[in-house]
């Protein structure tokens, strides 16, 4: 039977530990896509990568470590984008290069790749301890929390900074903690798809939400359940089929996608639109 | 009842890159008035509200609500500011209830503003108001400015002056005491232009709110105004509207800086 595989272990671990990724990759990318930080987590998991290695190259707990330096680099980062005149990009570009830098020089000075390595770099979702799901669930709880306490002023900060600011927002302290929870979040994934494609689950499902033109509360409920559908469909389909679960569960959130811009382009979705009520009034 | 001074600049000077954006101005305004700002673009009016509101490094003093920098800072909540346009994305994913809920936001910071003013004797008491009900007071906010029927709507398919009301209902759900427009109905159509001024009035005089408002409608200014400022870096004259308005050298001194400034704009 289909579902008889839900007894094995580590099945259910990865579908635990998969859909709390999936919901915040996709929660907290709403507001990284609004930010025109699609990219920010890519240049975080690369940063993540030359965490890894410190890890791997001083003996400690490659996760922890990893934590540690995408935290520091989202620090510095944010540091570059406000006090110099380094544009967005750029200053992404900087802090990927310079931690994928770090990390690729450490791994030859330790002697070359490790299987630990290849499986921060490309997910293994289906070989994740239980203490590694249950530091998973820990955090992502964490995660979901602070953004569920923060999303007002996030939504602020990501709608016009200038106006957050004249409305009493520290907009300063807004942009580091936005940083350190998009780092801890991007570093909290890795096991999922791997560093390589975890801007995927962060950008993808919001693409894909955002076409459906809703208000803010419905596109992240929408988000979410595209992110966790890929990654559900992603895990079983990567075990029938016996392919790697990370490029799986990447391919269904594009095909997810491709579904619907092709909905929309065919007046589905902007049919729901005009069924909304609402009435337009021009009496000032 | 005394009427108290809602901001008070004096001596202000405000340079940057070599240039002066304002140059050595100083005026005031009175707790209900509604004050129209004119001047040429390029005039500095932006520039002035932005060292109002905080964003922008100055020369000189500024005070609201009578207290000066130490206390500056935690007043500014009690400011709204509609910007001469905010420019978001097309796809943003935000209801008119989503963008006038921001406002509620500082809730804290009026608060705590509210407190400071009290230590400090003032009896402005309706700071104090607490906002109990946040969805009322977001439908309320959408009322004054005639927008509850378009709660839902996403803000990308809004027309320019609709757009602008939300903005005011963002600012008014804090309560604010005094509300900075910057050329809010620039590239509005009359028909909405005309919508936009009467909530101005009206958030003037039910709900007691002073009004800075720049714009190049003289028209506008001469019916909605009480107060009239006419800059252009320097400050020309500020005073009632029926002094600006009878004096033809005041006039003419702003027509032709206007033009000059528009002759340079051209040659640049």
């Amino acid at each position: 039977m289909l579902l008889d595989v839900l007894s094995y272990g580590f099945m259910q671990k990865a579908l635990i530990a998969g859909i709390s990724v999936a919901i915040i990759c996709s929660f907290m990318g709403t507001f990284l896509v609004l930010r025109r930080y699609a990219l920010f987590g890519d240049g975080i998991a690369h940063v993540a990568f030359g965490g890894i290695s410190v890890g791997l190259f001083l003996g400690v707990a490659p996760l922890w470590s990893a934590f540690v330096v995408s935290v520091l680099g989202g620090l510095g980062l944010q540091k570059l984008r406000s006090s110099t005149k380094i544009s967005g990009d750029a200053a992404v570009a900087v802090i990927l290069v310079s931690g994928l830098a770090v990390g690729v020089t450490l791994v030859s000075a330790s002697g070359g790749f490790s299987v630990d390595l290849f499986s921060f770099l490309f997910g293994s979702i289906l070989l994740i301890s239980l203490e590694d799901t249950i530091t998973i669930i820990g955090i992502s709880a964490g995660i979901v929390v602070m953004l569920l306490v923060f999303q007002k002023q996030f939504l602020h900060i990501s709608f016009n900074e200038e106006q957050a600011k004249v409305a009493g927002l520290n907009v300063t302290m807004l942009n580091y903690l936005f940083v350190v929870i998009a780092a801890v979040t991007v570093v909290t994934s890795m096991r999922l798809v791997g560093i390589l494609l975890i801007s995927a689950l962060i950008v993808i499902p919001n693409l894909s939400a955002m076409l459906f033109g809703k208000g803010f509360k419905k596109t992240i409920v929408i988000s979410v359940s595209m992110s966790v559908v890929s990654v559900v469909v992603g895990i079983f389909l990567s075990y029938y089929l016996n392919l790697a679960p990370s490029g799986m569960i990447v391919l269904i959130a594009v095909a997810l996608l491709l579904g619907t811009l092709a909905c929309r382009s065919l007046g589905l979705i902007s049919k729901i639109n005009i069924q909304e009520p609402s009435k337009i009034s021009h009496n000032a | 009842m005394s009427m108290t001074t809602v901001l008070q600049v004096e001596n202000l000077t405000i340079g940057y890159n070599n240039h002066i954006a304002v140059d050595d101005i100083s005026f005031d305004v009175a707790e209900g008035d509604i004050l129209g700002i004119v001047g040429p673009n390029g005039a500095g009016k932006t520039t002035l509200f932005r060292a109002i509101l905080g964003l922008q490094n100055y020369k000189g003093k500024i005070k609201l609500f009578e207290y000066g920098p130490d206390k500056y800072k935690s007043l500014i909540p009690l400011v709204g500011y509609v910007p001469q346009k905010i420019a978001f994305e097309p796809n943003f994913p935000a209801t008119v209830y989503d963008i006038v809920s921001m406002g509620i936001i500082s809730d804290k910071k009026i608060v705590k503003g509210g407190k400071l003013i009290q230590q400090c004797g003032c009896c402005w008491n309706r700071v104090y108001k607490k906002i109990d009900k946040t969805e009322d007071k977001i439908l309320e906010a959408l009322k004054t400015v005639g927008m509850e029927d378009l709660k839902n709507r996403r803000i990308g398919e809004l027309s320019g002056g609709e757009l602008q009301r939300v903005f005011i209902a963002k600012s008014l759900v804090k309560d604010p005491l005094l509300l900075i427009l910057d050329e809010p109905v620039t590239s509005v159509d009359v028909e909405s232009q005309t919508k936009f001024y009467n909530v101005i009035k009206k958030i003037n005089k039910e709900n007691g709110i002073t009004i800075v408002w720049s714009s190049h409608d003289l028209d506008a200014i001469k019916k909605y105004a009480n107060r009239v400022s006419c800059m252009n870096r320097k400050l020309f004259f500020h005073g009632e509207k029926e002094k600006f308005f009878e004096d033809e050298n005041i006039l003419k001194t702003y027509t032709e800086s206007a033009m000059q400034m528009h002759m340079h704009d051209h040659n640049h």
